[in-house]
């Protein structure tokens, strides 16, 4: 056919038409993970979203759902018929801004943020986040700085996330970052508790823990 | 059939244990039950069977009662509630005494709950061996007959009311219909429409309702309130009181005069019939066909019982003075021998559901309110306007407000989604405007039901698939300044939706009536957890409640449209002339019963009975028990000092034997 | 009652006009705030993400300094005026009280780090303490300059209503226009009180924070309000320090203050303006009738 046509036959767009870009979509129940539901429940603490009606209101009521590849009600539908892989690499459970709204408004009383938030450990820990994406990142250097200084200062934690992702970048206008650092907003040195011993102690306690709880 | 060794004399018992197809025989080993029960002392026969309660089983027990020369019976089954009534009368027809029988639940207590089924068998004989034991001791017992009074009462006028009581009426028995309001008519009397054939609904009700006024069976009395109810199936007596409506009934004619007379030239009072969307005089009738056709006065808003210095106009106009101030509350005392409740229900109050700006946002509407302004005869002629009056370009109508809620009520309200496409469909005739619907699921089971759903579509009404968040006035663009501003997901695309309106109707769903409670108290009825009166058995006795001569119709027992009330009603009609029909009721005799020599006097019972079936007898200084109110729940018994009270069928030592059986190590 | 005080790392960088107001409004007042010894982070909702039991533990840790510091005598009131703060310390000890796993895993840790919760604190937002504890009369009383050139638009933002707090309703919460009408403000009526600032996102998907607090700030605007009052330190950098790169994206003008409810109640008692942090916003709100509606954005 020679050169790649710009426009496909009949006014179709290309991807319609064009086999490569042509993406199955059916869902075999063999690439499903049956046990995925059961695993975000536990981890969950047992929130009983298995008897979820589907109504929408989290999607309704939630501030960020506009931006999402899948509403939260998708989501709960998906985990628990067991879309494993495509929910644990979606952008919807990093976009969630932790402001409860669904939780509140929930007819059926799920705590839709818990289950947010399960899934984004679990995404963590199957390293099936997006990789670029800056919310992971954002969480776990949050986890180091406070595990070294026990506080954590915003203004380390917005350059590692400038330098650890180039997709975007904090403040756009630096000048708005040196006015902060300017007005005492952003103290370079950071702070740390006294007992950081206790800090360390703490942390090392929880993994003690929980290997015990779940061995 | 086993048959265990010979044994000669009293008692001679026959066992049987019941399959139930695999009910029972899924889990517990039957034939091991039936060997091991054959060895017990005095039994004579041990069999088991596919079905006991069907007719070769009850064919089975009476046989063996005659050949084998059995004495006692023992059915080892389901649930005494179900099938002790089929099991005593098979008894009684082979010759026993019907009370020479005990029934053992290895359904709902063993093979239902228990996982093993060793475990199940080993309880199962366990429990028919303390069965065995104690219908050894079985007293033969007389069942006594109370007459039935060929009247009823039914409690609340709506249309369960009106069609149980010219049904009983029209039988030939005596009426009594007692409604709280001024008029009777009740929810239905307020709608335009009924769906899916869209009748009006005053010309289907309106004559049923002047039929109730004219029959001579039926005495009707509104604006009463039962207070008292005393006695027993076949001779209740009942206490109503009739609140003054300070207009004598018997000379009122209706023709409205006195209203037009009022000192008040235009009505300021909200308006209960039109949910408060139009306004009436101190001195009303609830609407142009309310029956009776009686004008009652409002003491709260008339000047005259304000101040006693009103001109009495309306007084001055009646040419019949059937005006009367003075006018106070009558009671009446009535004896009868069954009742229908039919109390209905109340849409759920818009404070519970504050998302929607209901109160706060004025044009987001209930949907008895729309009821209103789409009927012809109601605050607006039938136009369907916001509340400044203009007709609405786009309307949508929120589904499941207040049902399927947790913080609400759990429940499905069932009735809501046809309203919901019969409002649909008016708006849009009445108006032409763009109506969406949001409904959470929709729910069109009935005759008619699914296809008015269709035609409603075909209209071009927008279905969303999607319960609302929130209704609010914040414009994110342009066109949806000045609107109410649905916020949904359209489950069905994926997408959140935001929908400009001008008009929201809240589709609220039914709840208790906010009087249950107190209704319940009176006729001594149970409610389920969400506080609608409770049947007897969801399925074999819909409108029975556990309270004998006592029926339910209508939504005080479940949310429900007009169709599945008027079935009711007519259920319940049907069970009381059964019950009256008999001409008497044979009742339970688990009763209990005070041995005279042995009682102190000491009155400790009186107060415990929850059915003030004892008094005391001051002359001879004993408790007197009556056993036509006993209800056999044995707590006079339990409490006697002296242990002067026993009870028939749970007597000392049957009980004691029982205990023993279940506790005799298994060897 | 005495109060303790837990300031967050944000009170210590980006907060900081709110901790120097809210401590110079609470002396004001009388009633003294006691700082937590060597408190140590929240635990704060990033954590969440990475480690659930960890975010607790490290929240449950400032639970058992707090009972170190005031006894377990009675229950303690541990007040934290970062909304992220608050929400993890309530959330910990309301998940110490009643998941088992939570208690068994979080329990062993603060063992080892030589620490242990009795239950005993009850965290309180600052807002609920003024309100409910001193309440809005006293506070009426102490007020000397009237503030009726305001027109507020409170903004609750999500987490100190939603949703385990009770000091009062998280739909239509109606305790912070309470307290600034008090003050002889006007409030707005809007539905934004408490929808999210876009919180985090702000700094890792920028592009969805800046829409939403954008939406937040023109409604305010559209409600006729001349400033915004928040109630946490991550609402106040999102609304304020982005405006200007708002009006370049969204080609508008917006010139909203941002201030805590705690500058603007110091204005109210006389509080000199240098003591309530003024000069680390950098939209000042309209200090007198006179001045212009919303202050002349910083120049950056």
């Amino acid at each position: 056919m020679g050169s790649k046509p710009s426009t496909a036959p009949y006014g179709l767009p290309l991807h319609v038409v064009e086999p490569k870009k042509v993406r199955l979509q059916i869902a075999f129940q063999s690439e499903l993970d049956p046990a995925f539901a059961q695993r975000v429940k536990w981890r969950a603490h047992g929130e009983a979203f298995l008897n979820c009606i589907q109504c929408g209101t989290c999607s309704a009521t939630c501030p960020v759902s506009p931006y999402m590849d899948y509403t939260p009600r998708k989501i709960v539908a998906m985990v628990r018929e067991g879309f494993k892989n495509d929910v644990l690499q979606c952008l919807t459970i990093w976009l969630c801004a932790s402001c409860y709204s669904c939780t509140v408004e929930c007819p059926r009383q799920i705590r839709i943020t818990d289950v947010m938030y399960a899934l984004k450990r679990e995404a963590i820990s199957e390293g099936l986040y997006p990789k670029k994406l800056p919310t992971p990142v954002l969480a776990t250097e949050f986890f180091k700085q406070v595990e070294k200084r026990g506080r954590n200062s915003e203004a380390l934690l917005m350059m590692a996330l400038y330098w650890k992702t180039n997709l975007v970048k904090v403040f756009r206008d630096m000048k708005l970052g040196m006015t902060l650092i300017r007005m005492g907003h952003l103290p370079l040195r950071p702070e740390s508790v006294r007992a950081k011993g206790e800090i360390k102690a703490l942390m090392d306690g929880v993994e003690k823990a929980e290997k015990e709880l779940w061995s | 059939m086993f048959e265990p060794a010979q044994q000669n004399g009293s008692p001679r018992i026959g066992f049987y244990v019941c399959h139930c197809g695999h009910n029972i025989a899924g889990k517990v080993d039957v034939t091991a039950v039936a060997q091991a029960v054959a060895r017990f002392p005095g039994v004579v026969l041990s069999r088991d069977y596919k079905y006991m309660c069907s007719d070769p089983g009850q064919q089975m027990i009476m046989d063996d009662i005659r050949e084998q020369k059995l004495d006692r019976v023992v059915v080892a089954s389901c649930s005494p509630l179900l099938h002790e009534h089929t099991f005593r009368t098979a008894v009684a027809r082979g010759g026993l005494n019907a009370f020479h029988f005990q029934m053992v639940n290895i359904r709902e207590n063993v093979s239902w709950v228990h996982d093993d089924p060793a475990d199940a068998t080993e309880k199962a004989v366990d429990l028919a061996r303390a069965a065995v034991r104690r219908v050894r001791l079985h007293r033969a017992l007389e069942q006594k007959k109370v007459p039935i009074t060929p009247a009823v009462l039914i409690v609340g006028g709506g249309i369960a009311g009106i069609h149980a009581a010219l049904t009983l009426a029209s039988a030939g028995k005596k009426v009594y219909l007692v409604e709280k309001e001024p008029t009777i008519g009740g929810h239905m009397a307020k709608f335009d429409k009924t769906f899916p054939t869209l009748d009006c609904a005053a010309c289907i009700l309106t004559p049923k309702m002047s039929a109730v006024r004219s029959h001579p069976n039926i005495t009707l009395w509104t604006y009463s309130e039962v207070t008292k109810v005393e006695g027993f199936v076949g001779r209740y007596r009942v206490t109503v009181k009739r609140k003054p409506r300070y207009v004598i009934e018997e000379l009122c004619v209706g023709c409205l005069e006195c209203i037009e007379a009022c000192v008040f030239k235009e009505g300021k009072f909200y308006d209960e019939f039109n949910q408060g969307l139009g306004k009436r005089k101190p001195v009303y009738i609830p609407f142009p066909q309310a029956t009776p056709q009686l004008v009652l006065i409002d003491p709260e808003q008339c000047i005259e019982f304000k101040s006693g210095k009103c001109k009495k106009t309306c007084a001055e106009k009646c040419d019949r003075d059937a005006i009367d101030f003075k006018q106070t509350e009558r009671i009446e005392q009535i004896e009868v021998g069954a009742v229908i409740v039919a109390t209905g229900f109340q849409t759920v109050p818009s404070e519970k559901v504050p998302f929607y700006g209901y109160g706060r946002m004025p044009n987001v509407f209930t949907a008895l309110e729309v009821e209103r302004l789409v009927n012809a005869s109601g605050p607006t002629g039938g136009q369907v306007v916001t509340r400044e009056g203009k007709a609405p370009k786009a309307v949508g109508i929120i589904h499941c407000v207040g049902s399927r809620d947790e913080k609400t009520n759990r429940w499905c309200s069932r009735v809501c989604c046809m309203y919901s496409l019969k409002l649909a469909h008016l708006i849009k005739e009445h108006t032409g405007a763009e109506v969406f619907n949001f409904y959470t699921d929709m729910r069109t089971a009935g005759k008619g039901y699914e296809e008015f759903f269709y035609k409603v579509m075909d209209d071009g009404v927008h279905f969303i698939r999607g319960r609302v968040a929130e209704v609010s006035d914040w414009a994110f663009t342009p066109d949806e300044e000045g609107k109410l501003v649905i916020r949904v997901e359209d489950t069905l695309i994926g997408r959140v939706r935001r929908v400009p309106v001008d008009m929201v109707v809240l589709a609220t769903g039914l709840e208790p009536g906010p009087d249950s409670q107190q209704i319940r108290r009176l006729f001594n009825m149970s409610c389920s957890s969400e506080g609608f009166f409770l049947e007897r058995h969801p399925k074999l006795a819909p409108v029975d409640t556990f309270t004998d001569g006592v029926y339910i119709a209508g939504a005080c027992q479940s949310p429900k449209d007009i169709p599945d009330t008027v079935a009711q009603a007519g259920a319940a009609a049907a069970q009381v002339l059964a019950l009256i029909d008999a001409g008497s009721k044979e009742l339970e005799p688990n009763t209990a019963y005070i041995v005279e020599e042995e009682c102190s006097g000491c009155k400790s019972c009186i107060a415990l009975c929850p059915y003030t079936a004892i008094s005391f007898d001051a002359a001879r200084k004993k408790a007197l028990l009556n056993e036509a109110l006993c209800k056999g729940c044995g707590t006079c018994v339990a409490s006697c000092p002296s242990g002067s009270i026993r009870q028939n069928l749970f007597q000392d030592d049957e009980i004691f034997s029982e205990i023993e059986g279940l506790l005799t190590p298994v060897t | 009652m005495r109060y303790l005080y837990y300031p967050g790392c944000s009170l210590r960088s980006t907060g900081k006009a709110y901790e120097e107001s809210l401590l110079s409004l609470f002396r004001a007042l009388d009633v003294p705030l006691e700082e937590l010894d060597d408190w140590n982070c929240c635990g704060a909702t990033a954590y969440m993400a990475v480690d659930e039991d960890k975010a607790m533990a490290l929240a449950a840790r400032n639970l058992s300094l707090a009972e170190r510091q005031h006894g377990r005598s009675g229950q303690t009131q541990l007040v934290a005026p970062c909304s992220a703060c608050f929400l993890v310390l309530t959330k910990t000890d309301r998940y110490l009280k009643g998941n088992p796993e939570v208690q068994k895993v979080v329990g062993r840790a603060l063992a080892d780090a030589g620490h242990s919760y009795a239950g005993t604190v009850t965290p309180r937002h600052p807002l609920d303490v003024l309100v409910n504890d001193i309440g809005v009369e006293t506070i009426a009383k102490k007020v000397k300059s009237r503030l009726g050139h305001l027109r507020l638009a409170c903004y609750y933002g999500c987490q100190i209503v939603r949703p385990f707090a009770s000091f009062d309703d998280p739909r239509t919460p109606s305790t912070f226009e309470k307290l600034m009408e008090a003050l002889g403000a006007e409030t707005v009526d809007w539905p934004l009180r408490t929808r999210c600032c876009g919180a985090s996102l702000m700094g890792t998907i920028h592009a969805v924070g800046m829409e939403m607090s954008y939406s937040i700030l023109k409604e305010a605007r559209r409600r006729g309000a001349n400033c915004v009052v928040t109630t946490c330190p991550l609402c106040q950098l999102n609304l304020e320090s982005f405006q200007q790169e708002m009006n370049k994206q969204f080609d508008d003008d917006l010139r909203m203050p941002v201030a805590y409810f705690t500058q603007i109640l110091g204005l109210a008692l006389g509080i000199p303006n240098d003591k309530l942090g003024f000069n680390k916003i950098i939209i000042p709100p309209p200090m007198t009738s006179g001045a212009p509606q919303g202050g002349e954005p910083a120049r950056v």
